[in-house]
């Protein structure tokens, strides 16, 4: 992980300014930094997303394969992350230096989205026991300058949300046997339910009080952080604690109860933003990676 | 109370009162043709292709007579003797430390050009060495000055005057080194209530403005005492607006950052960093200094 140095001095400034709902950006204790979201970015995935928040930069790309259910849900599809901790993000993903974090990032993924209630999966369906739809939810790291979870939930989001999958036709031939034909026309397709897709908020405790969207100098004095996934009703779909240091039960509460908060308001703007770039359609101006 | 801003990218453009890029010759990008003709001398950031002076990086042309430079917009620090320079101690070595200044190579802070605690004047014995970090340990921020160049390029810096040493509570702004202004003082007392060290390696160190020094310490001495509410939200406002400038490109010195500070006063600390509002406010930075100019 990208890490920075501060001095004891530092630190101390830091911690008092948190302390008093001040941070050094000037931003209160649960404020985010300035986000920007573009969909459709990448032209060879069925669905993608590019987030920056502050100097964090995450590309999310969704690629829809066929695919065999798995045995004990016949009747589901399934999602599939994978995490790119490039090193042009920080040199210390140079070589294998990215893939821990990228598996660690994965996993959390796979732990939010392990739910009835993150996606509705037999929409993925094509044929129970046969055929499924296989989402493979690939994740790059462009830049990293703290927060990394929730940028990345929230690409996912909004990549899900661009998603456009093929209808299928399922013929039966004379003998009984199944052919799955996809759709010519690349405007008859399926889109993904992504309501109740969750958004990450992750809360780092830093001295008595915890913030969100933690720049990397308030991470480097936070000793431990909780991860929440939070769907737009509420509902927390996974909770974790990272970093090596501990919390207790009382705070665990609090920021439980912050990010629920949190988490459940970023829903709404997102979702508003994502329709009024869709709405724009053709008069959309692509921004993309040159700016 | 919680703020969160999403919104779709925009293609963004540097706000200018001077003529647009694209009409300037003396700026180029790598590649760009400086002149065919021969009679001049190849400097830093250029190279001869085919007989023609050809820039290497993305900059600004300067000529010095027969000689033709590029200074390039985003670079490391090239430091000079005399320069102010605010670093990070990376490491603590025998008789000296190790200080990133943003330079290719790290630079080096001698045990001997460093003010001992309390100004004494002696030569510096063992024990001195072994109580180095507790002097300046590693993460520690100082400002220091250039001393020397050494032939690799590396920096040999000193904190022999009571204005530079170790750093106390404050915030670290880093920038490219090409944006600072060179000018006789780096230092600054701000009217608007905190000071600002200007390292020409773009580090820039916002404090608040202390009363009477501690002059016994010797530079050594950081308060941990809370700093006030009012100076950190004058502290953070300066932040932000030298995150501004930067971004649009404006030298910074005393007076940039003042009229910035000055126009960001009818916007909340942390709106100053929203795209449309960075742009108004140096916008008007940028008119209230062609106003005192002209």
């Amino acid at each position: 992980m990208a890490t920075v140095q501060v001095s004891e001095a530092e630190k101390v400034y830091i911690l008092h300014g948190i302390r008093d709902d001040l941070r050094v950006d000037g931003r209160g204790c649960e404020d985010y930094r300035h986000m920007e979201i573009e969909t459709d970015v990448v032209s060879n995935t069925d669905g993608s997303a590019k987030v920056t928040l502050g100097h964090t930069a995450v590309l999310v790309g969704v690629k829809a394969e066929i695919g065999k259910p798995r045995p004990m849900i016949p009747n589901e599809g399934y999602l599939e992350f994978f995490v790119d901790c490039s090193a042009n993000a920080t040199p210390e993903f140079e070589g294998r230096g990215g893939e821990e974090l990228g598996t660690n990032l994965s996993n959390v993924l796979y732990k939010v989205f392990s739910n009835k209630h993150s996606l509705d999966l037999h929409s993925l369906s094509i044929s129970p026991g046969e055929h499924c739809w296989v989402l493979y939810v690939d994740v790059l790291l462009l830049q990293c300058d703290g927060n990394l979870y929730d940028a990345i939930s929230i690409a996912i989001k909004a990549a899900l949300f661009n998603t456009k999958i093929p209808r299928v036709n399922i013929t039966s031939d004379d003998e009984g046997g199944k052919e799955i034909e996809l759709s010519d026309d690349p405007y008859d397709c399926m889109r993904v339910n992504v309501e109740n897709v969750p958004c990450i908020v992750t809360l780092c405790k830093v001295g008595h009080r915890h913030v969100v969207d933690a720049t990397l100098q308030e991470k480097a004095c936070s000793v431990a952080s909780l991860i929440i996934a939070v769907t737009h009703n509420g509902t927390i779909t996974c909770s974790r604690k990272v970093g090596g240091g501990s919390l207790d039960p009382e705070s665990i509460f609090e920021m439980t109860e912050t990010g629920k908060r949190v988490g459940k308001a970023l829903h709404a703007p997102l979702m508003k933003l994502l329709q009024q770039e869709e709405s724009l359609s053709k008069k959309r101006v692509r921004v993309g990676f040159l700016c | 109370s919680m703020a969160v801003d999403m919104r779709l990218p925009t293609v963004k453009k540097t706000m200018t009162l001077s003529a647009p890029a694209v009409y300037r010759k003396d700026l180029v990008v790598p590649g760009d043709v400086i002149t065919s003709d021969t009679g001049f001398m190849r400097g830093h950031g250029t190279y001869v292709d085919d007989d023609k002076l050809t820039a290497s990086v993305a900059g600004k042309v300067q000529r010095v007579d027969k000689l033709i430079c590029v200074r390039p917009l985003k670079t490391r620090f090239n430091g000079e003797v005399g320069d102010v320079v605010v670093g990070r101690i990376t490491e603590v070595q025998q008789k000296r430390w190790k200080v990133d200044t943003n330079s290719r190579l790290d630079s080096v802070l001698l045990l001997s050009s460093v003010n001992l605690p309390g100004g004494e004047l002696r030569r510096r014995s063992a024990e001195d060495e072994l109580t180095m970090r507790k002097y300046i340990q590693e993460g520690d921020l100082i400002s220091a000055e250039v001393q020397s160049v050494f032939s690799d390029g590396a920096l040999s810096l000193h904190t022999r005057s009571l204005k530079y040493g170790k750093l106390g509570q404050g915030v670290l702004v880093q920038i490219s080194p090409s944006l600072i202004k060179r000018q006789k003082t780096h230092f600054h007392n701000l009217p608007c209530g905190a000071s600002i060290i200007l390292g020409n390696n773009g580090f820039v160190w916002l404090y608040p403005t202390l009363g009477q020094q501690d002059e016994e310490a010797g530079g050594f001495y950081t308060s941990l005492e809370p700093v006030s509410l009012p100076d950190r939200e004058v502290i953070s406002r300066l932040r932000n607006c030298l995150l501004a400038l930067a971004a649009q490109k404006v030298l910074l010195y005393d007076t940039s950052v003042l009229y910035c500070y000055e126009s960001s006063l009818q916007h909340q600390v942390k709106d100053i960093l929203k795209p449309e509002v960075m742009e108004e406010i140096v916008m008007l930075t940028q008119q209230k200094l062609l106003a005192q100019e002209g």
